[in-house]
Order: structure tokens, then C-alpha cells, then sequence
């Protein structure tokens, strides 16, 4: 999207405006009632015993909150578009925050066992999530080659192939692979089983990318290396797929951010990755929240380092371009 | 219009580099091209010219076979052009070929672009093929653009790179697919004056263009094509002064207002 060079008045600035987003949030916060909570303490001076204030306590409470919300949007738009930026990402994730915190959640248990799981869960994660989609790329290439081919065989497995496997749960997947290659003779154990099925689900979406990448590559290239007498795989190689990537680039980068959540699914193999010890670890002293908030954080912190990794990649072909 | 002819090599050998017999190519129930014959010999100039769609680029690409004939043959330097022979790449490597749209490869400088050919598929190693490339650049007046990427070039000197990076495969033959076609005005007469030197030099060339200055100016022959078909093959004196048929003097009427 490209930004249009005439500014508009901010909708925050107009009083209409202002006042239209002050009685829905208003209608909002009324209807939720937080006269119970520590809001109808804070306020307690004004309407005496927040159980008792009733309909007046009730709206007092969302005037004040309404007033408060309104004034924070106000307030924002007038800083610079980097700062409002980092400003309402700090607000969203102290309300995130405010979430976890309404479990009464014990610190202690989480300090003693998040050890556990950064070592144990963590690196088995991350692990399984790197070497499958180091075998799902490898698969999407052979695919989407197979999938533009002349090649009946070629086109017929690789066709095949991504429609069973963008066409079965991977959880099912999992079990499949799990339970059924040893039908077949082959005995897997829970970690190869789990990279396997990873890498076959991802190894199909990423095929259906990779080949509408190298297929957006403009004609003119093909014939131009064929005129100066390339091979196929040299034209592939130096020239298709080189161009290929930038374009392949987000869309990887989101598979390889879903996949590592999807890894979450081997832990009903019995895996101790993170998902399985989050599951396990606080069953005993029913601390559930504790370790599945752990889990949340840990999954969340993995995926913005792959974001950032990924917009480094997309700048570093903008600027190349 | 120029009119001064100049002092241009011509063919020696009777020997043809290009010859194409009774060649005949359906798009579907489409008739593209209807029975071609031509000889192209060695150090000739042939300008193709005729209205859109009369097949004059579809004629050219299959001299190269980035398109398939059906019907007749076409040989290059006496290999046969068949859609199973094994090595067209080969046959593809002594023949230049420079695209209306330059097909420059936009992930590499303009050296790198007129390196691959020499390194990837000639063998010849990178500073020889480094050396080659900025003497071909030089030739094509842009060796100071060597390290620049494609985009960052105008028009006219793509299309510059990309007949440099042709003449890097040191080709037999060059082959020229409506190169001005896409340049604006200004940039024609630079690609043009490349393409001339290129004739005096005593490369076969064979282009499909409208630029009847140059043709008159560089051909040894033009050929007028309409609906697939040649209708008419001559000097360049006889094709503007005296032309034969009809098809032809209402093309000319048109294109020489």
C-alpha cells in the first residue's frame, strides 16, 4: 500500500468523532459492568459500596472509564507514528498482562519449572520445527518443479501427494505416521515420526508456494537463458530461483512461524516438547494457567524472533531491488 | 529517412548459416506461418518487416526454437532444428537472440549479465569471461553501467546490455525480435547505431523490425511478411522503389508517410 500525499484531519481530532467512540465505549464498558472490580474500588469515594451502588455505581464506572479510554486515544494521536506505535503495543500487552494476572498465578511454581521447559520443551521445539522445515523446503522445491513439469509421473505424485496432505489434519497426520508405518513394518519413534509428519504437511503447503513463485516469474526469463543456451537445472538455479525468493520469502516465513506452533501436536506422541510439559508439568499440583501462560510466552517470544528474522531477509532483497 | 548506404562487408560464402525449407506452423486451427522458404548466408543482414501478426516474430523465433514448426525444416549452421534433438543448447549458444523487452536478468549487475553465458554454459573462467564481458560492454558504449543493476538503466541502454551480453556467447548469428519496439523515441537511434556498428563488423544479423531507415541503411535483403506468408523478398533499393505486390505498396504507403 502506498500512503496518498494529501492529509487527512485525524478522526481523533474531530469532536464528533470523539464523542460517537465515547458513548459506544461507554455502552461497551456499561454493559460488562466492572463495578466489582478494581475499577469500583478505585472509586469507592464517589459510590460508596461498589456492591451496593447499583445503576449509578455502574455508570459512574464506565463514565470513568469511557473518559479515561477516550483521553488515552486523544492523547496518543498526537505523538509521532513510531511512538503511537510503541505506546499501544505497551497498552495491548499490559491488558494481556492484566489477563494473566486475573489467574492468581503463582510465581514460584513458574520459576521452578520454566527451566525445565526452556532446556527440555524449548529446545525440543525448536529442534523439530528447524529440521522439518529444512525437509519440508526441500520437498517444496522437488514439488513445485514436479507440479509445472511435462512429466505425467512427476505431476501425478507430486499432485497427489499435496492434495492428501493439505487434505488430512496433521494431528491425524501424526497418528498416521505414528501408528501406522510400524503396520508397514517400519518401527518410527515419536521425535522422527513427529519431523516426518511436520515435514510432509508443510512440505505440501510449501510446494503449492513455491511453484506459484518460480510460475511469477516472467516468460521473458525462460527465454532469454534458453537463447543464450542454458540448461533446465542451470535456469532453475541462477535464474528462477534466485528471483523466486524474494517473493517466496513471507509466505515461508509464515509457514515456518505456523509450523512451529503445529509442533505443539507431536506432543500427543509423548514428546516433551513445550505443549506436552505446559500439559504435564502442572497437572500434579493443578497449576494448569501457570505453565500453559509459561508455554503462551515462551511460543510468542520464539515467533517475534522469526518476525524479525524474516522482515531482516525482505529488507535485505528491497534493498538489493 | 537516410538514404546513404554504407560501407558494409558483405557475404563471401555462398554458404547458407540459416536455411529454411517449406515451414509451416498452426497456433490450433491458426495458420501462423505458411510455407517458408529462406537462406540466410554467412555476414548477410536480413530485415524482416510486415504488419502485426503477419508472423515475422513467430518466423524468427523458430530459428532459434524457443518456438516449434510443424512442418518443414529449418536448419542452423546444417543441424537440423527437431523437437527431439538432444542438443539444442548447443545449437542455441552460437545464436544471439535480443528481445522487444531486453529480458535483462534483473538479479544480476549488467556484468553479471553478460558473464553467465562465457562462464556457466562456454566454460570459460570468470576473469576471462569478466574481461570479455567489459570489452563487449565497451563495444555497446556503457562499460561505466558495469556494475549497475538493470533497473537502474534507461531503456535504451538495457537493450544495449542485453545485445552485449548476446555478443558475449560470440554467436554466429543475431537474431533481432522487434528490439526498438519498446524504447522510447529518443532511445531508438542509440540501440539503432549499436545494431549498424554491429553490421559493420560483418555479423550475420536477421532482424524483424520497422525501422525502415535502418533497414535501408544495413539490409542486403528485406522480406515482407503478411498473414504467415512471404510475400516478397528483395534489395533494399528494389523493395522501396520498385515494390511488387500490392500488400507491399500499401505497407510501405503506411509505415513511410
Amino acid at each position: 500500500m502506498f500512503v496518498d500525499t494529501v492529509i487527512e484531519d485525524k478522526a481523533l481530532h474531530k469532536p464528533a468523532f470523539l464523542f460517537g467512540l465515547f458513548i459506544a465505549v461507554l455502552a461497551i464498558f456499561f454493559a460488562f459492568n466492572f463495578t466489582d472490580t478494581f475499577f469500583g474500588e478505585f472509586l469507592r469515594p464517589v459510590i460508596g459500596e461498589p456492591k451496593e451502588s447499583g445503576f449509578y455505581g455502574r455508570f459512574a464506572v464506565s463514565v470513568v472509564l469511557a473518559v479515561l479510554f477516550v483521553l488515552n486515544l486523544f492523547v496518543i494521536s498526537f505523538f509521532r507514528l513510531k511512538l503511537q506505535i510503541a505506546i499501544v503495543w505497551i497498552e495491548l500487552f499490559l491488558l494481556f498482562l492484566a489477563f494473566a494476572y486475573s489467574f492468581d498465578l503463582k510465581m514460584s511454581f513458574i520459576q521452578s519449572r520454566v527451566g525445565l521447559m526452556v532446556t527440555q520443551g524449548l529446545f525440543t521445539t525448536i529442534y523439530i520445527s528447524a529440521v522439518s522445515i529444512v525437509i519440508a523446503t526441500v520437498i517444496a522445491i522437488v514439488g513445485a518443479i514436479a507440479k509445472l513439469s511435462n512429466n505425467g509421473f512427476a505431476f501425478a505424485i507430486a499432485s497427489f501427494y499435496t492434495s492428501l496432505f493439505r487434505g488430512l489434519p496433521l494431528l491425524l497426520q501424526v497418528y498416521l505416521i505414528y501408528k501406522g508405518l510400524p503396520q508397514i513394518g517400519f518401527m518410527v519413534d515419536a521425535v522422527p515420526a513427529g519431523i516426518t509428519a511436520l515435514s510432509l504437511c508443510y512440505g505440501a503447503y510449501m510446494t503449492e508456494i513455491f511453484r506459484a513463485g518460480i510460475q511469477s516469474i516472467p516468460r521473458g526469463q525462460w527465454e532469454a537463458s534458453r537463447a543464450l543456451g542454458f540448461k533446465f537445472s542451470l535456469i532453475m538455479r541462477k535464474i528462477i530461483l534466485p528471483q523466486a525468493v524474494p517473493i517466496i520469502v513471507p509466505p515461508t516465513g509464515n509457514q515456518f512461524i505456523a509450523m512451529l506452533k503445529d509442533s505443539s501436536l507431536v506432543s500427543v506422541l509423548g514428546v516433551w516438547e513445550l505443549m506436552y510439559l505446559a500439559r504435564t508439568l502442572g497437572q500434579r499440583d493443578f497449576r494448569h494457567m501457570e505453565m500453559l501462560l509459561t508455554a503462551a510466552m515462551i511460543y510468542w517470544a520464539l515467533t517475534i524472533v522469526l518476525e524479525v528474522i524474516q522482515a531482516r531477509i525482505e529488507e535485505k532483497y528491497k534493498q538489493k531491488n | 529517412m537516410m538514404d546513404t548506404k554504407i560501407n558494409i562487408p558483405k557475404n563471401t560464402e555462398m554458404t547458407s548459416v540459416i536455411s529454411i525449407k517449406g515451414v509451416n506452423k498452426w497456433y490450433g486451427d491458426f495458420q501462423a506461418l505458411s510455407n517458408i522458404d529462406l537462406e540466410i548466408k554467412l555476414k548477410e543482414k536480413i530485415v524482416i518487416c510486415g504488419p502485426s501478426g503477419s508472423g515475422k516474430s513467430t518466423l524468427i523465433r523458430c530459428l532459434n526454437r524457443l518456438e516449434a514448426h510443424q512442418e518443414g525444416t529449418i536448419q542452423v549452421s546444417g543441424i537440423e532444428l527437431h523437437e527431439r534433438m538432444k542438443d539444442i543448447d548447443v545449437v542455441r549458444q552460437d545464436i544471439g537472440m535480443v528481445f522487444q523487452s531486453f529480458n535483462l536478468f534483473p538479479h544480476l549487475t549488467v556484468l553479471e549479465n553478460c558473464m553467465a553465458g562465457p562462464n556457466w554454459v562456454r566454460g570459460i573462467d570468470k576473469s576471462e569471461a569478466k574481461e570479455r564481458a567489459i570489452a563487449m560492454l565497451e563495444q555497446v558504449k556503457i562499460p561505466e553501467q558495469a556494475d549497475k543493476y538493470p533497473e537502474q538503466l534507461s531503456g535504451g541502454q538495457q537493450q544495449r546490455v542485453a545485445i552485449a551480453r548476446s555478443l558475449c556467447m560470440q554467436p554466429k548469428v543475431m537474431l533481432f525480435d522487434e528490439p526498438t519496439s519498446a524504447l522510447d523515441p529518443e532511445m531508438v537511434s542509440e540501440v539503432l547505431d549499436t545494431m549498424i556498428e554491429l553490421a559493420k563488423s560483418g555479423m550475420t544479423m536477421i532482424c524483424v523490425t520497422h525501422e525502415m531507415g535502418f533497414a535501408r541503411q544495413v539490409a542486403d535483403k528485406i522480406v515482407f511478411m503478411a498473414d504467415g506468408q512471404i510475400v516478397e523478398q528483395n534489395s533494399p533499393e528494389e523493395f522501396f522503389n520498385n515494390p511488387q505486390h500490392e500488400r507491399t505498396k500499401a505497407f510501405l504507403d503506411q509505415i513511410l508517410k
